[in-house]
This record gives structure tokens, sequence and C-alpha cells, in this order.
């Protein structure tokens, strides 16, 4: 329809110019459907007060007693949850298994899960994941209060598997877990909060905004300034508002699988998955701006539209383990009073306020397993965005690139899985400090092979930023990606005005004006002589 | 010396054209080498956008232009000669500086002398048809698809704009220079805005006349 509108503009302008502003001064579609949707009170659509439910008034021993209590009504709550990658930790589309948190996928954080489970599987969304014998099957271990309960007093320990503390424990010497008032947490239980996916989003990697860059503590109660769409003083969106959920699937991307397989907006399809910014705002979203618009097809509104991440909350851009291991280094703390140096863990550079990288994007992310061979010459994108300019599927995307240095084994030239929390005695690394003991009790515990040898190889791992979409006057300007050395000088495969050039031609053209400039300096100067010559005789 | 009269050479549409056609390219060049990145004086987005706009109104001017050249017949001026053409190169290569009259006499008939025949000819058929040709093409970017323009390669376009664009810039440097080669140095461009020309007494050649049939 605006191409119709441009189509219509070239001959209205030469019919009459300001014909071009009227027809460009339209309402962007879905807008109107999404602020009468966000205007709706949930609680209109609440039948049952939980608090009422005498069965949540019975004395709980243990967290799955309440799993227990909830399924007794809920019936295909589990069986649902059960399907989920939110319990699997595999991506489904992987026939083998191997893509995933929970098969063999490795990152340039804590590396993997397998033979860390009691230290990463308090995020998982279960109860006592603490070794490969889990039963994924048993329905009591699903863990209904991570995602559900509205007290803010749920808390998982860090390094039970999944469990919550029987009595009060404190936690590395500085946090104090309480064991849960079971009955105060079930009967509070409601749709998922912010805080409920917070509890694990905003602090994968194992603290406050490690990994997302656009996901940390700040989110959990934003303003305006910091998510246009989530600011307590606006809209006030919760995480679900875009993660729409269907049987317990909550949109979103799943590796190599994109969030949405098409971006409709809910006047084509009003029950496609909101996940999409074109859910509500349409191709066209800018109302006066047709020249935006014509960048909706190549360009995601994500790029302009976050100009920086980590813009309250500092976030992780570089962990090289290489020099774990110095237990006497003084560690320093940065500008952000983040720890540069964890003896355990190895340099650490944080981040804020940082502009992104761009790069092709047509949804889907390649990861890296264990069993990927990688080239050691380069650095390693252990994840990595697909696309290209010629993908029609793709357009250009910010990222946030977390670097690193990280194990792999120098002969067999794959990623390792180090053994990282454990026992001493167990080959654990922050136990034992000893990587080869580590490498080789993590490679065993998987089912992979171990040389003998590693090294650290320079690693590349990618988060899509597309949370913190900034107030639209804070959007980024044309200049800083139409300029020669601005947001896209990276990107190849188009022209782009303002970027691009050739030299020879730009070299060429200005010869050609300074030529002629000379030439009639050197006419003008000739005919003044020639004259006062003239006149002398 | 060859007495002077004065003579009606340029009507008011040619003269508005003229200096509109000026303006707008001179606003065009600015905006053009502004996207290209040469410098800033807008800023992108506005140079962008007041490029697009200078752009339309001057394809809405060009084609005022042509038409008023065909049902005048004033295209006939423009019709190529070799005659008197390397008498006039010779002119402005050597005579000139000996204080030489101009071998070619402007008359109502014949504004042009040959080598400006071929200059306008060339400049309004070849080369500002296409840069607004590419100009247009690179402005419906976005609709290549509808068109069924997608053959079109957006880098080869943007490299012709841009050569055209130095050609004009080279050609405006030296027709501004060729304007104060007249009997005065202001002569020429006193004649574009009154649209009185002076010139020397004497006939017009019968070749330089284009009869109607």
């Amino acid at each position: 329809m605006h191409k119709l509108v441009r189509r219509g503009a070239f001959w209205s302008v030469l019919l009459l110019w300001p014909m071009v502003a009227l027809a460009a001064t339209e309402e962007a579609p879905g807008r109107q459907l999404a602020r009468q949707t966000v205007k709706n009170d949930a609680v209109k659509w609440i039948t049952a007060d939980h608090s009422q439910h005498p069965i949540l008034k019975q004395r709980f021993e243990k967290p799955e007693d309440v799993t227990k209590a909830c399924l007794s009504c809920h019936n295909q709550a589990s069986l649902q949850i059960h399907k989920t990658i939110h319990w699997t930790w595999k991506d489904p589309s992987d026939p083998k298994g191997e893509t995933g948190k929970g098969g063999l996928s490795v990152n340039n954080f804590c590396i993997s899960v397998g033979s860390n489970e009691p230290r990463c599987t308090s995020c998982h969304i279960g109860y006592g994941w603490k070794d490969k014998n889990f039963d994924f099957t048993r329905a009591e271990s699903v863990d209904c209060l991570v995602c559900h309960e509205q007290t803010g007093t749920y808390k998982k320990f860090p390094t039970k598997a999944g469990y919550p503390v029987t009595n009060a424990t404190m936690f590395e010497g500085k946090t104090e877990f309480l064991p849960p008032d079971y009955n105060a947490v079930a009967q509070s239980v409601g749709r998922p909060g912010r805080n409920n996916c917070g509890t694990c989003h905003f602090y994968g990697g194992g603290g406050d905004g490690v990994k997302h860059g656009d996901l940390d503590s700040s989110m959990a109660m934003p303003n305006k300034q910091l998510d246009v769409h989530m600011g307590t003083d606006g809209q006030n969106f919760d995480c679900s508002r875009c993660h729409t959920t269907d049987a317990h699937n909550i949109a979103g991307r799943i590796y190599a699988t994109p969030a949405s397989a098409d971006r409709k907006s809910l006047l084509e399809n009003d029950l496609t998955p909101k996940i999409m910014c074109e859910s509500c705002h349409g191709a066209n979203p800018h109302k006066t701006n047709q020249k935006a618009n014509d960048h909706t097809d190549k360009v995601a509104c994500q790029s302009c539209h976050i100009p920086t991440f980590a813009r309250v909350n500092p976030t992780k851009m570089r962990w090289d383990w290489s020099t774990a291991g110095d237990k006497g280094r003084e560690v320093k703390k940065d500008e952000f009073g983040k720890p540069d140096y964890d003896a355990k863990k190895g340099d650490f550079v944080w981040g804020k306020n940082e502009v992104p990288h761009y790069e092709w994007f047509n949804g889907a992310i390649k990861g890296t397993t264990a069993k990927d061979v990688i080239d050691p010459s380069a650095p390693v994108r252990m994840s990595w965005p697909i696309g290209d300019a010629k993908d029609p599927n793709a357009r250009i995307f910010p990222f946030k690139v977390h670097t690193g240095k990280t194990p792999y084994d120098k002969v067999r030239k794959t990623m390792v899985i180090p053994k990282l929390f454990g026992p001493k005695g167990s080959g654990a690394y922050w136990a034992e400090f000893d990587w080869n003991k580590a490498i080789a009790a993590g490679q065993e515990y998987n089912g992979l092979p171990y040389s003998g040898e590693y090294d650290f190889v320079e690693t590349q791992y990618v988060f899509p930023i597309t949370h913190m979409v900034a107030p639209k006057d804070q959007a980024v300007r044309c200049v800083e990606c139409h300029a020669k050395a601005g947001r896209l000088s990276n990107l190849e495969g188009f022209y782009m005005p303002g970027r691009d050039s050739v030299g020879l031609l730009d070299m060429g053209g200005w010869a050609l004006v300074g030529a002629s400039l000379l030439g009639v300096a050197l006419h003008g100067l000739g005919r003044f002589l020639s004259s006062v010559g003239r006149r002398r005789e | 010396m060859k007495a002077k009269k004065k003579i009606y050479l340029y009507t008011r549409f040619e003269r508005f054209w003229h200096w509109v056609q000026s303006l707008l390219i001179f606003l065009l060049l600015l905006t053009g080498f502004e996207v290209h990145g040469t410098f800033t004086l807008f800023g992108f987005q506005k140079a962008v956008e007041y490029h697009n706009y200078l752009g339309l109104t001057w394809i809405i001017l060009f084609i005022f232009i042509v038409f008023w050249v065909l049902t005048t017949g004033e295209w006939r001026q423009y019709i190529p000669t070799t005659k008197k053409l390397f008498e006039v190169i010779g002119y402005y290569s050597s005579g000139i500086f000996k204080g030489l009259p101009h071998p070619v006499q402007k008359s109502k008939e014949a504004k042009h002398n040959p080598l400006q025949r071929l200059t306008y000819l060339g400049l309004t058929a070849v080369l500002l048809t296409l840069q607004m040709g590419t100009g247009l093409l690179y402005w419906l970017y976005n609709d290549w698809a509808i068109w069924n323009l997608t053959f079109l390669d957006l880098r080869l376009l943007a490299i012709i704009h841009l050569a055209c664009a130095f050609a004009i810039l080279a050609f405006v440097i030296i027709h501004v220079y060729m304007t104060t080669t007249g009997h005065t140095l202001t002569s020429h461009i006193a004649a574009m805005f009154s649209g009185w020309e002076e010139v020397e007494e004497g006939e017009v050649a019968d070749w330089e006349v284009q009869k109607k049939n």
C-alpha cells in the first residue's frame, strides 16, 4: 500500500507538490490494536483465586509436593512442559539431539553444562537435574513455581540442581538463601511476570547482565528511556506481551529456528505470535518518513531503535580463560565496579552503552558443539548469525559479540567441555585448577575423546540485541550508517550511499573538475595578459 | 570597430528555465555530493530529502523545457553542424587572445554558435537526461520489484550518476567562465537576465538559420 503511495507520489509531484507530504501521513497499522490490547486489565480473564484452594493450604515437605498439587488440577501442564525447550534444553530441530545446553553445544562463558549440572541447572525449570541420569519424564520434577509464583521470595539455590534450600544457607559467603514458604508462594501463582523470566534470563552466565547485553536486572523495572515498551512509566509490557505462549511453548528464537517463520502483522493474522516488531507495527511503521519504511525489508527495526545496549547495567564483553588459575593475583574493580579477574575464571572485560555489531541475519544462528571441527588459526565463531545480502529473509540486525579465549583440543581441533564444578578429586577445575584433568573429566563424562593436549583459542559468541528499544527520538541517525566509517562498515554485498564509492571514479572526477578550474584560470589569465599587451600597442 | 546593436535573444520562459535550472543544478550538486559523503552541510538525512525533491522538480521543469523547445520549433537551434566549428574552436584557443572578432554572429534565428550547438545538444540529450534518468531510477530503488526493474544494479547506477555529476560540475565551471567572453565580461550574463544581447552588426549566414519548412 505504501508502495502505491510512492508510485502515486511521482505523479502527484508532477501535478501538485504538497500532495506528497499529505499522502505519507497515516497511522501505522496495528498500533491502535496493540494499544487497545494493553489497556485491557488482565484480571478480567482470571477465574480462580489460588489462595482459596484447600490443596495449596496443606503442609508441603518438598517442592515436588507443590508440583503434584498443581498437576491435580492442571493435569496437562507437565506433559506440555516436558516437550518444551525450557525443559529439554535441546534444540527440537536437531535430530541428533546434540544442539542445546542439554546437548553438546558450547559457548565462551562457562562453556557447557555436561559434568557441571548441579551448578548450571539452578536455572532449569525442574528439580534434581544433577547429572545425566536425570529422569526427564517425571511429572513432579517440573518446577511450576519459578515461573508462576508472584511473591518474589522463591529462590533456587545456585548449586543445588534446581532445588531451593531446606535450611538457611549462605552462597559464597555473600548471599543468604532461605527455604521458601511453600504455602505463600504456591497461593501467589499467576501469569509469569518480568521477574519470573528475569530470575534466569537476566542472570545468564552466572551473574547480572553477564550474557545477553539487552537483558539484565535493569529490565525488571525499566523506564521508557531504557525500554519504550516495558517502561513502567509507559506501556508497562511484561515479557509475555511479545513472547506469546502456546501450550507452554514460549515464542522466541531457538538456535537455528527463527522466532517466527514470517513477518506478519496481527492485521494479516490475528493468531500470529506477537514476537516480531511487525506483529504490531507492520512493515511500514513510520508515519511520515517513507524513506525509513523503505528500509524495513533489509534493516531490522532493532538496528536503528536500539542505539546501544547495556545502557544501565554493564555486560560482560570478554572472558579470557587462559589466564585463570593465578590465586595470588590481586583482583581490581573496573569503572563499573566489576572485578577484572577471577582466579577460577580468568580475565573479564565489561562494557556499558555498547554499540552493537551488525550482521545479516535471517533469524537463524549457527552454533558449535564439542564435536564440530574448528579452525584455530582464526577466531572461532562459536555462534554466528546466518544470512547475507542476497538472502531475501535476511536483514541487517544488531548483535552483542562476546569474545574470549576458550580451551580447545589442540590435536583433534575441537572445542572441549571442561568439568568446572565439583568437589576435590573429581577433576573439577574450580577445585583443582588443573586444565588437563578438568578437560579429561568433562570430555569423558560427555562421551567425547580428548587427545590430552589443550590450548586456548580466540572465540566469538553472538547475542541478538532485541530488547532495550529506545524512544524514537533516540533512534540511530541515517548518517551513523551512511558514512565512510559508520556502523555498517563491515557489511558487504550491497551498495550503500554515503558509505560506498569507487576510488578511481572519485579521483578521476575531481581531476576533471580540477582540470576545468585550472583550464579556465589559465585561459582567463591569457586573455587578461594579451589584452594588456594589445592596449600597450 | 563594427557598430553594435541590441537584439532580443532570450524569451522570458527561456530565461526562467535557465535560472531555475541553474539553481536546481547548483543545489543538486551540493546535496548530491553530501549524500556521496564528500562533506557535511545539511546532514545526510536532510541532504537526501532535499536532493529527492530538487531532482523531481528538475524533471518536471525539464519536461516543460522539452515541451517548449519542441512546440516553438526552437529545437532547430540545436541541430549540430561542423560548419565553422573549427573556426570557433580556433577562436577560443587563439583568436580570443589576439583580439580577433568571434567568427560566428549571434541572431534571433541562430543564438548558438556551432560549438554551443554541439555542447548543448550533448548536454541536454545525453548528460542531463542520463543524470535525470539514473536519478529517477535511484529514487525508485525500493519499487524496482513492482516496476520489474530488478535487473538493475544500484552500484552501477550510482557510478553513472556520480560520473555525470562530475561532468556537470565541470560543465558548470567552464560554462560560467565562458560567460565572461562576451564583448564585456558581464554582457552575456546581463543578456541572460534581460533577454537583450548586444551584438555586432553583421549578416547571419544562411547556413546558420534552419528554414522552417
